[in-house]
């Protein structure tokens, strides 16, 4: 008989560190692409349990998939002043910041976070490839950029419990690790780094090791968790946690400037609900600053901006139809028309039925003139095979936000 | 002296309907008070530690029906609430098990073990009872009209409902019919051969009613279980973070952020009545408190005949709510364990035990429960439907330890000789006796154990004969009948004196719904 415990999986695209664990507690074998690598979609046959992992306990995710980067020299916060919007300088050792960037035009390329791991060293994670475009940009300066995609593995664990799960194995507390703030710790006898980030807006943290430990680190996790409710989770609970907390992702909700084709297809961080993280009156004089400094006094065409389809009038579609309303059970990830009154006025660019918020929420990018909370638009559906128009109201994100996602001690 | 406050709206009873009338009261900017019993809010629904470090949803203990538009109008995820799927059934036998999950091609393959075509009609068989379950949902969501006298806007419901009753087609009324009126043994009869399939199916039918599976009407409230309304589809249970009080306790916290008082250790003693109009509450410490309305969240009989002189009220309304049939038939044993239950035909810590446990073996087995409870005796071997909440939220007991909960039938309120310590303790010892049948361990692990008779629940919740529904679910005390012909609508004989517990249409369950409508149907009448 075919034995469960010897299965691996035969296949050209590349093979996280936690593979071999992951790929035989996958129950569904079901299997996304993430950056080249295979990534679950889900552990259990049913991804309704990973998410309330997420949300109630804590979710274990592989997220080793993601681009990293290491910047080091002398030239190394001069250089990330030069390449992001934000002010680097204001980026403390052991702090983290999410930050976009930008082309010349101020259109947006990538968003990633950037650790301060040392006065001198930097890890810039990203979307998509970037290494060329970081090459591209640090010529002629003292830094030295390296790819650690590979040889750096990652892990998230996300959720109210993952704190005290965290404490168990780590040499020390991190009871006093600040939102966005990083430490270096050991877990068991590993060296590793661990960010309180994440992509869930929920209390949680992200595990920076080598990949010699992942598989030691990932039973370390899940013997301290087994009390705690730790529960190994794929990407499609990942993708209704970051949709209701409003986190955009590139390639569905835009798309980066250096791939776009048409102009049309290209976003400014104003569009994209990223103002608050341009910094126009700093000193520093990043790639694109003056596009973005005429496009902030001429103010964006496009805001991206949460709404609500409201339930009312969509579960009237289904019940004239005698069916129960049709909800998404995933995240989904396809544009859909926006209307005011009967004129297009955007389209939205993910959405799920939050299970938590008993809501059904998207993430849209809609005309300016448009975007003001509490607009009135209508929302294009499909009820068995036709289109249907159905209410939807601009509404206040993150749509989920709890108190313990930024409180400290947590 | 005691002190006297003006109020909009008194609610007596802080339980989940109770807060869910004042936080909807109160959103609609009327100043109101909520006055409990209890120590601590929540009614029936309520999370206490029992056992130190043991957090028990002591009475009722999973959520199916909560209105998800309840949900979003109160805001309650912003103050707490948090529902997990539950979404397996565990049935142990002696040498064999039955494992229902959500995921529809492994509880295929699961039923087919046992019967080929059971497995196929299970495929049908839950689709029709969602389509029975939206026919009755507009019912369920309808202030019940007074059908014998009825106002303009009770016509206005009433013509609602008959234009919805001729969208139905045939067979949806056909199985209507049959729902209403059949058992729950003779109407799966017709549609599966597997006899434990049909008996923890059917022990929906029984749950909180004095009935067994072969007694007509049981049916019923096997329907009235199908429609829980998660997410909008319809689906089975869920399970609150925080046990059943954390439901409470979000809608307590929603209806103070509207502005609402609530006041616990606070037992009413009567409502003051004046020209049969209610204008107020007397506390059993003397303190008083006046309102334009008054609401009761206490079930008919204590709301009529204990809070309210009998004088003060027609005397067939006082028959129809001595008539109003609320006979307890269940008893709750909450466990704290040192492990986990191993069962003998299903070994492990496997997702078996992550839902709903039903000791349900045969539909004799439930049967004979029931006959033992009609002759004044609780069951020898009992109907149970377990969960293990701290396998869902591990923070319901300390690292590695576990909490159970065992809704227990039956056990007749009506016991004879009248329950005593040594008899409660006698139910206690047949339900872990039940229990080891299928999972021997079960003795060893047990840390601490509490046992609520149908007494208990009476004297500690406040439910008149340890009936948790308020009344049972029966046809003749559903919707227009509920809880009296003529005072289905929330309203009671005696002017602004209303009703909004588990007693009110559509009945219960952790649903908010006779709250929401109840304050509905106040904010209407203002």
């Amino acid at each position: 008989m075919f034995d469960k415990n010897t299965f691996t999986a035969n296949t050209q695209l590349k093979i996280s560190p936690f593979f071999d664990i992951t790929s035989k507690i996958n129950e569904s074998q079901e299997w996304k692409r993430w950056g080249g690598y295979l990534s679950a979609t889900k552990y259990e046959l049913n991804h309704e349990n990973e998410y309330f992992s997420i949300r109630t306990k804590a979710g274990l995710l592989d997220i080793s998939p993601l681009y990293k980067y290491i910047i080091e020299g002398p030239d190394a916060q001069y250089f990330l002043n030069r390449l992001v919007t934000r002010n680097i300088n204001l980026c403390k050792q052991d702090q983290v910041m999410y930050t976009p960037w930008c082309d010349e035009d101020g259109k947006q390329i990538d968003d990633g976070t950037v650790q301060r791991l040392d006065k001198e060293k930097f890890r810039l994670t990203s979307a998509e490839p970037n290494l060329e475009w970081l090459h591209h940009n640090g010529n002629n300066l003292n830094i030295e950029i390296s790819d650690e995609t590979e040889s750096t593995a990652a892990l998230a664990l996300q959720g109210p419990n993952s704190l005290k799960i965290l404490n168990k194995i780590s040499s020390k507390s991190l009871d006093s690790l600040k939102f966005f703030w990083l430490t270096k710790t050991k877990l068991g006898d590993f060296p590793v780094t661990i960010s309180r980030t994440g992509y869930t807006g929920d209390l949680g943290y992200e595990i920076w090791l080598s990949p010699d430990h992942a598989l030691q680190i990932w039973k370390l996790l899940l013997n301290a968790g087994k009390d705690y409710g730790i529960t190994p989770t794929g990407l499609n609970a990942l993708d209704i946690a970051r949709v209701e907390a409003s986190l955009i992702l590139l390639d569905v909700d835009y798309i980066s400037s250096r791939h776009a084709l048409v102009d049309n297809r290209k976003s400014s961080p104003y569009e994209l609900g990223l103002g608050w993280a341009v910094k126009l009156n700093d000193q520093n004089n990043f790639i694109g600053k003056k596009a973005l400094m005429k496009e902030y006094s001429n103010k964006a065409k496009w805001k991206f901006v949460g709404i609500e389809i409201e339930w009312d009038t969509f579960e009237k579609h289904f019940r004239t139809i005698g069916l129960p309303p049709a909800l998404p059970s995933t995240a989904w990830r396809n544009s859909t028309p926006i209307y005011f009154g009967n004129i297009q006025v955007g389209y939205a660019t993910s959405g799920c039925w939050s299970p938590i918020l008993k809501r059904y929420i998207a993430l849209a990018h809609l005309e300016s003139e448009y975007a003001e909370i509490g607009t009135k638009l209508n929302f294009e559906i499909k009820v068995e095979h036709y289109r249907k128009l159905t209410t939807a109201r601009v509404v206040q994100t993150p749509f989920f936000n709890p108190e313990r996602k930024r409180s400290c001690p947590a | 002296m005691p002190r006297v406050d003006n109020y909009d709206a008194i609610i007596i009873g802080g339980g989940h309907n109770g807060l869910t009338a004042a936080a909807y009261l109160s959103k609609a900017g009327k100043k109101v008070l909520v006055l409990e019993r209890r120590y601590i809010l929540g009614g029936a629904a309520v999370t206490e530690e029992v056992f130190p470090g043991f957090k028990f949803s002591v009475c009722s203990y999973v959520v199916s029906l909560m209105k998800a538009n309840v949900i979003r109008e109160l805001m309650l995820p912003k103050f707490g609430l948090e529902l997990l799927p539950l979404e397996s059934t565990f049935t142990p036998l002696d040498n064999n098990y039955l494992l229902r999950t959500s995921d529809a091609d492994e509880t295929y393959r699961e039923i087919y073990r046992h019967s080929p075509k059971d497995a196929e009609s299970y495929m049908r068989f839950g689709p029709l009872m969602s389509q029975i379950g939206m026919a009755v949902r507009p019912i369920l969501e309808t202030i019940a009209p007074n059908a014998i006298r009825p106002s303009l806007s009770d016509l206005n419901s009433i013509n609602k409902l008959i234009k919805h009753f001729k969208t139905l087609d045939s067979e949806q009324f056909e199985y209507l019919a049959k729902l209403m009126t059949m058992s729950s043994a003779d109407f799966l009869d017709e549609w599966f051969e597997c006899d434990y399939l049909k008996s923890t199916m059917s022990a929906s039918g029984i749950i909180g009613t004095f009935m067994g599976p072969r007694s007509p009407g049981s049916a019923y409230v096997m329907l009235h279980h199908y429609m829980g309304d998660i997410d909008g589809a319809f689906r089975a249970w869920g399970f609150q973070k925080g046990g059943t009080g954390a439901i409470s306790m979000a809608i307590a916290r929603s209806a103070e952020h509207f502005g609402a008082d609530i006041l616990t250790e606070a037992p009413v003693k009567k409502v003051k009545v004046k020209n049969g109009k209610a204008v107020g509450v007397v506390l059993n410490n003397g303190d008083e408190y006046n309102a334009h309305k008054i609401i009761s969240g206490l079930d008919p009989k204590l709301s009529f005949l204990h809070l309210l002189d009998e004088k003060d009220l027609p005397s067939d309304f006082i028959t129809s709510i001595k008539n109003f049939r609320i006979r307890g038939s269940s008893g709750k044993v909450n466990l704290a364990l040192n492990g986990l239950p191993d069962f003998t035909c299903l070994p492990g810590k496997g997702h078996h035990l992550h839902g709903a446990i039903s000791i349900s073996p045969s539909m004799d087995y439930l049967e004979k429960a029931y006959d033992d409870a009609k002759y004044g005796n609780f069951s020898e071997s009992p109907y149970m439907d377990i969960i293990i909440p701290s396998l869902l939220d591990p923070d319901m007991a300390p690292p590695g330890k576990h909490v159970m909960s065992c809704f227990v039938q039956y056990a007749p309120y009506n016991i004879n000789g009248g329950w005593d310590d040594n008899k409660r303790e006698a139910f206690g010892d047949a339900v872990i006796k039940a229990l080891a049948r299928f999972a021997p361990n079960i003795e060893d692990i047990i840390i601490h154990r509490q046992v609520l008779t149908p007494a208990d629940l009476e004297e500690t919740f406040g439910l008149t004969e340890g009936n948790i529904f308020h009344g049972e679910l029966s046809l003749q005390q559903l919707f227009v009948l509920r809880p009296a012909a003529k005072w289905a609508n929330y309203k009671t004989p005696i002017r602004n004196y209303y009703q909004c517990g588990s007693g009110t249409h559509p009945g219960g369950g952790i649903t908010g719904s006779p709250g929401e409508m109840a304050a509905k149907k106040i904010l209407s009448d203002w």
